[in-house]
């Protein structure tokens, strides 16, 4: 991916200057120091660094949603994010959704309204998803599908993603409303 | 991407000082427009300040009235703040209408007024382009040119600025708040955006050495009488082909007050004082609406592809201005236009 420019090239001074940043990422509760260099993005951090590949490149430009990660609780591309601009940040992948053997609701709903064939996309919608429900601004399908268009789905498994999401934040609703009743 | 090295600015005067003693560098807040343009080569900055950390997240009242917005406010707080949503409701739709939500998670403010264009001649290398490499030519005038401008037009240049948000801005009469190494200034909304003319590598009056800290709105929000109105291929997620921002006052049957930009269809958004001259005083009929889209394309022109932007933005403008004088502004979530 990093390729000397031909003007860096011709500029030894600056092409000298050190090129690894040591940083904290709070990467699923796990504190974890790394070296890198500034142009490393949180997704190739999180892929080749920290060998955490469920979060998905897909078109590495911001447009398909495949490597939507948590920052510090919201939805964000991690290819557009340097990872040096995240120190300090809490990061949730989506291999810190999970409690143990306990799959997260959005995990299991997506495996009951089977909302996936390749499952590449996957991991991005369902920590888009989460992001979504922790912002409380989706309450109809309609929400859902404008607030989580950011997320490709090339199998087209749209339909069954949505009432898995719709499954999930009517469940959220439910408890809220119950809690609210005590 | 290149190789850049990376520091953190402290506080504003600390980006001013860096980014005045090196003019390869640039400033980084979301990197959302930006680290797409690096990983494709047309940005090829050799240094980033990092100015994410700077305290310019607030959205405070003003002296007189209006809204102070930091200029590192992440555009989904922006929308979504109860003022924006009380107040200036033009503001927070148009913001919503644009790119998706982990992005605006991460877009600031500042950021989203200095978009380079989505021209995909700029973003191709291995074209020519006057804005990515100036006097090399431009590739969409007799190109694909199906996303371009049909106003304000040079014959070096056809981009569109690609903001919402701005649309809205320029309708709001914002002004934006920039500190630079010879001080502090406020540039009205208006005049923040420039057309391309001879030098469309240049799109905005920001200078080099200059740091945006805050967009400010005037009182008036127009919350009752307003619409954005965004046309685009596809129903979300997806530049506008033509976008109107309106916000009208109406007293006793009469337009008192008139503001209407149009977006996808100029190198800034577009607003045309004669049109909301026009539109004072004139009763929000539809002969006065038709009127209006007359004046303010008159002198659009198309470039083959983009023909059809014409009427489309004509319809557009009928359309934005009914809704906003009926208050029933566009939905950004029920896309069905009403």
């Amino acid at each position: 991916m990093a390729q000397p420019s031909s003007s860096a090239r011709k500029d030894p001074v600056r092409f000298a200057r050190p090129d690894k940043t040591t940083i904290t990422l709070h990467v699923n509760g796990v504190a974890r120091e790394l070296a890198l260099a500034p142009w490393t993005t949180l997704l190739d951090a999180l892929r080749l660094h920290l060998d955490l590949t469920g979060t998905k490149k897909g078109c590495d430009h911001g447009q398909c949603g495949a490597c939507t990660v948590l920052v510090d609780g919201r939805s964000i591309n991690s290819c557009l994010t340097l990872a040096v601009m995240k120190d300090g940040a809490q990061i949730t992948t989506i291999e810190g959704l999970a409690q143990g053997d306990a799959l997260h609701p959005l995990q299991q709903a997506f495996i009951d309204h089977d909302a996936f064939q390749c499952g590449y996309c996957t991991s991005g919608q369902i920590c888009s998803a989460v992001g979504l429900i922790a912002e409380g601004r989706a309450h109809t399908a309609d929400d859902i599908r404008e607030l989580m268009s950011g997320n490709i789905c090339r199998c087209g498994a749209y339909t069954n993603i949505v009432a898995a999401i719709e499954e999930v934040l009517s469940g959220q609703t439910a408890k809220k409303s119950g809690e609210a009743g005590r | 991407m290149i190789n850049f090295s990376y520091t953190r600015a402290h506080d504003v005067a600390d980006a001013v000082r860096q980014i005045a003693a090196d003019p390869a560098a640039k400033f980084i807040a979301g990197g959302t427009n930006l680290i797409d343009l690096m990983k494709e080569n047309v940005a090829r900055p050799l240094h980033l300040i990092d100015i994410a950390h700077l305290p310019l997240d607030k959205i405070e009242e003003t002296s007189d009235g209006g809204l102070r917005i930091g200029a590192l406010v992440p555009n989904s707080d922006l929308a979504y703040h109860p003022e924006i949503e009380a107040r200036y409701p033009l503001l927070g739709s148009a913001i919503l209408a644009g790119a998706s939500q982990q992005l605006r998670n991460m877009a600031s403010t500042g950021g989203n007024l200095l978009q380079r264009t989505r021209c995909f001649y700029f973003y191709d290398t291995a074209t020519p382009c006057n804005k990515r490499v100036p006097g090399s030519g431009c590739s969409a005038i007799d190109g694909i040119n199906r996303m371009h401008a049909i106003l304000g037009t040079s014959e070096h240049c056809i981009a569109t600025h690609p903001s919402d948000m701005c649309v809205a801005l320029a309708a709001l009469e914002a002004r934006v708040l920039v500190t630079g190494t010879g001080g502090a200034r406020s540039i009205a909304f208006a005049d923040f955006h420039r057309l391309p003319g001879d030098t469309p590598e240049i799109d905005s009056t920001v200078r080099p050495d200059e740091i945006i800290t805050a967009i400010e709105l005037p009182p008036k929000g127009f919350a009752g009488n307003y619409t954005y109105l965004k046309i685009r291929d596809r129903l979300s997620y997806a530049f506008a082909l033509v976008s109107v921002a309106v916000g009208l006052e109406i007293d006793g049957g009469m337009i008192k007050e008139a503001r209407l930009a149009l977006g996808g269809v100029a190198h800034k958004p577009w607003r045309d004082r004669d049109v909301e001259a026009q539109l004072t005083g004139a009763p929000p009929t539809s002969e006065t609406f038709q009127r209006a889209a007359e004046t303010m394309l008159h002198d659009a022109r198309g470039f083959g592809h983009n023909d059809f932007k014409i009427e489309l933005a004509r319809r557009s403008i009928v359309r934005g201005l009914t809704q906003a004088a009926r208050g029933t502004p566009q939905s950004q979530i029920d896309k069905r236009i009403k």
